[in-house]
């Protein structure tokens, strides 16, 4: 590392090497029954040049040739853009807890026989069902280095529990799906069988519900995948800059319901998502998005932030592979004051979402969501009748948001990146066939 | 790569016992440049090495890949190691024929012999063209070539090597009115051929346009239509609403879908037919041999309106009691090869685009992608623009809109297939992890009676 670092640094005016390792082992089940175990290992350096005031990027995974590394990350400075930061020296991280060693005692018999247990519990419910399900545990560790005396580094646990489960009924076919993860061993998987069978219970019969505006409830997983998308682009600095984002003029501004609060934090303790830096070596913060309906805030890496001229808030990312740019860590939504149980049976005709699909393919820039209601219930006098199939939901997020009934008053982790109470909204446009 | 590698691939495959191995040598390179707004964003170069090792004993699948290629007989140990841990029945795979072979096709002007500039110099063109179009307020250029090669060995005496080169193209224009924002996408790909993007100078301006129209464009009205699809969006749902239902490891070891996905049962009217296939030439998805080494095919999966065949890998082939149709494909070394699509379209019948409008009093005209996602039964797709169809004509533009149906039902209610097939290159499949793998798809236009679409 210091080797490519001093090579680099012969020929560009700054450097910057970074390197990550990951060892996992996903162990895999499908059909009900183990299927195939896996191990992973891999290393990625990838290599920051400026030079003559122009940025120069290559990665590889080949550690045997830092030469080529640091040729190929030259060649690209003569047309790469024009760097608009200077690379931080040494700083100081706030402590992030997000290693457990137990993670990687954890043994493979181990894992194998969690994941049976937990197709067991759920198929002692519903024998008919069909059920792939997944235990991983890995270590990742990332290591930057730059020619301005900054040095960041971390190790972190990761490990996960998921299933999912298909039940087939003539041409009729139900999916229900749960995951659980942390940077600790997932050892207490009774919730998570809770809640699949809760969703097979929910949707034994089948309801209809006609075109129309009706009151809609998106559970937690609802929101994950039915409104967090169009947010998560909109916050974003990059989209902000060009003024792609409808959000880029109105910083300050009240625009969402005063009960609706956002924000982002990679320094939540032992979540999969959580670091002491991002992957500039910039330090990790809470950033507030949404104060109380207002916009407060965007978030940034170093370039994007040097072109707005503000400052990164730590958000730079590399998951693409490439240089890095903003991405939000763990969206956080504040709580409300209304219990699931009391949104339910305040509807006297509606739906609860628990996943839209394909939602996300709309214009998401303008907030437009529309999707398909692959798990979602009827719900009539506060009462669940049935799961709906052939139902479109549709909306605009930034109308949505600014006329909630009621936020939920316990949020839950959604996979990684949400943590989210249920939301309640009073009318959307449902289309339906039948 | 043979002569660094070819030796110590068969060392570490002597003398192990498991029921099969596999082993599995990656090179690739690529460049990338993308364009933000006026400026170039990010101009990059990768590289990578890399490997992994499948084992099969008593049924059961042990799989290590790793970027340190040292010590390939330990990966090996490892993966037969974590394959009898789970292997309690008996080890399936269909019989192949081992091939030793060398294959190393290129198509056309190889990017690789281009230099950064003059790649540079045509994403300088397309981007000045969009933003001479009034009203855009942003636009995405992302630009990628690369080559891999890749070397398969089996424990059956199978050595193959393949190269494959692919060069991608996309583009987004996004319009703004206020707080209105409006966006109209291109993407284009090749495997290989650079002159294939060339161009383009025409196309990348009307995409432009169409964003800035569609800022005054209405929504549609939620609700049922008869839907004509342009050949991009057709085969889009070609892909997605049909071609995942035929990959046979959603089915091979689920006995109701395998009811419902019975050969013989009819799906649509005896105007339909829908092909898969890597051995249909010069396409994304063709390549001479899957990530297991079976020969490229070309299946039917749909022949006469009547279920014909299904996608396997060897072990779902062997499973099912059918032939493998070598369309086990892996994104890159770090993944296990599972059943995938490659190049899927709907045969083009008689009906002239005139004649599939002319009887539509009102209709939904859709064309292009944003994208596209199934859940077996039900799919949803996303056309990048739409007209009203009134009393046989394209009438006003309107917001793009979602599709989505039952894809049984949405089968049978396809009454029109026209007579002008086209393969779209750009898309890119996703399933599981594996995403985005190189696939072609298409079809001619199509008309489909009583589909939902979502809108006010």
């Amino acid at each position: 590392m210091e080797e490519i670092l001093s090579l680099a640094e012969k020929v560009a005016d700054q450097a910057e090497v970074y390197i990550a390792s990951v060892k996992e082992t996903p162990v895999g089940f499908e059909a009900n029954r183990l299927k195939q175990i896996r191990t992973r290992q891999s290393t990625t350096i990838a290599l920051r040049l400026i030079k003559g005031g122009r940025l120069g990027f290559a990665a590889s995974s080949r550690l045997d040739n830092p030469q080529a590394l640091v040729e190929a990350a030259l060649e690209t400075t003569q047309f790469g853009a024009r760097a608009r930061f200077e690379l931080p020296s040494a700083l100081d991280y706030p402590l992030v807890n997000i290693y457990d060693p137990e993670v990687e005692k954890v043994s493979l018999e181990q894992m194998v026989q969690m994941g049976q247990s937990l197709i067991d519990k759920v198929r002692a419910h519903t024998p008919e069902l069909l059920c792939d399900a997944r235990v991983n545990k890995a270590t990742v560790s990332v290591q930057i280095v730059n020619s301005k005396g900054g040095r960041s580094s971390y190790k972190k646990s990761l490990f996960s529990i998921g299933l999912d489960g298909n039940l087939i009924r003539g041409t009729d076919i139900l999916f229900v799906e749960e995951t659980q993860n942390s940077c600790h061993p997932v050892l207490e998987y009774h919730d998570l069988a809770e809640s699949v069978i809760k969703q097979l219970e929910l949707a034994k019969n089948l309801a209809q519900i006609n075109s129309g505006n009706f009151p809609v409830i998106f559970t937690p997983r609802g929101v994950a995948n039915g409104l967090m998308a169009p947010l998560a682009v909109a916050f974003n600095g990059k989209l902000v800059l060009q003024g792609a984002s409808p959000l880029g003029q109105r910083k300050g501004e009240c625009i969402f319901d005063p009960r609706f609060s956002l924000w982002d934090d990679a320094t939540q303790p032992y979540r999969p998502h959580s670091s002491p830096c991002d992957d500039e070596g910039i330090p990790c913060r809470r950033l507030p998005l949404i104060e109380r309906g207002v916009v407060s805030h965007f978030f940034y890496d170093l370039q994007t932030a040097g072109l707005a001229n503000t400052q990164s808030t730590g958000h730079g990312s590399r998951a693409t592979g490439g240089l890095p740019i903003p991405m939000a860590s763990a969206l956080i939504v504040e709580e409300g004051d209304m219990s699931f149980e009391n949104m339910v049976n305040d509807m006297k005709e509606g739906l609860v979402v628990e996943v839209l699909m394909g939602a996300e393919q709309g214009n998401l820039l303008a907030g437009d969501f529309s999707g398909n209601v692959l798990l979602g219930y009827k719900v009539e006098r506060g009462e669940f009748v049935g799961r709906v199939k052939d139902t479109m939901v549709s909306g605009n997020i930034y109308s949505a948001l600014r006329q909630l009934t009621a936020l939920g008053n316990k949020s839950m982790w959604v996979g990684a990146a949400l943590k989210t109470p249920p939301l309640y909204f009073s009318s959307l446009a449902v289309a339906s066939k039948g | 790569m043979t002569e660094k590698f070819r030796s110590r691939i068969n060392e570490a495959l002597k003398d192990q016992s498991a029921d099969y191995i596999e082993i599995r040598i990656e090179e690739a390179e690529a460049t990338r440049i993308q364009y933000r707004g006026r400026e170039l964003e990010d101009v990059s170069r990768s590289s990578s090495l890399g490997g992994n090792v499948r084992a099969l004993v008593k049924g059961g699948w042990g799989f290590v890949c790793f970027n340190d290629l040292n010590d390939l007989p330990g990966r090996v140990e490892l993966a037969i190691k974590q394959a009898r841990l789970v292997g309690k029945e008996t080890s399936q795979l269909a019989a192949v024929i081992p091939v030793v072979d060398f294959v190393n096709e290129q198509l056309g002007k190889d990017p690789g012999k281009l230099s950064l500039a003059q790649k540079k110099e045509l994403l300088d063109q397309y981007n000045e063209i969009i933003w001479s179009v009034p009203r855009i307020q942003t636009s995405v250029i992302g630009y990628g070539d690369g080559r891999k090669n890749v070397v398969f060995a089996s424990s059956e005496g199978t050595y193959i090597e393949q190269s494959r080169v692919d060069v991608i193209l996309r583009l987004m224009a996004l319009a703004r009115d206020g707080s209105e924002v409006q966006q109209a996408h291109l993407s284009l790909a090749s495997p290989g051929d650079f002159s294939q993007i060339e161009g383009l100078h025409q196309q990348v301006k009307e995409m432009a346009e169409k964003a800035v129209i569609l800022l005054s464009a209405p929504k549609a009205k939620g609700g049922e239509y008869t839907v004509i699809l342009d050949p991009v969006l057709a085969g889009v749902f070609v892909h997605e609403a049909f071609g995942h239902l035929s990959e046979a490891d959603f089915l091979y070891e689920n006995e109701r879908m395998r009811e419902i996905m019975l050969l013989g049962r009819r799906f649509g009217g005896p105007h339909l037919n829908i092909v898969d296939g890597a051995a249909v030439p010069g396409l994304r998805g063709s390549y001479k041999y899957d990530d297991e080494g079976v020969p490229a095919t070309k299946t039917y999966l749909i022949r006469e309106g009547v279920l014909n065949g299904r996608l396997h890998s060897r072990e779902t082939a062997a499973k099912m009691g059918e032939k493998p149709t070598g369309n086990a494909r892996a994104l890159n070394y770090h993944h296990p090869p599972i059943v995938r699509m490659t190049n899927t379209y709907i045969e083009p019948g008689s009906t002239s685009f005139q004649e599939m409008i002319n009887d539509v009093k009102e209709g939904i005209y859709a064309r292009n992608w944003y994208g596209g996602t199934t859940s077996m039964e039900m799919f949803t797709f996303s056309a990048g623009e739409a007209y009203m169809i009134r009393n046989g004509r394209v009438a006003e533009l309107l917001r793009p809109v979602t599709l989505t149906g039952n894809v049984f039902v949405t089968m049978e209610n396809i009454d029109a297939i026209g007579n002008d097939l086209h393969m779209n290159q750009g898309g890119g499949c996703g399933k599981g992890e594996q995403v985005p793998l190189p696939v072609s798809d298409g079809s001619p236009h199509i008309r489909i009676r009583r589909c939902l679409v979502g809108g006010k």
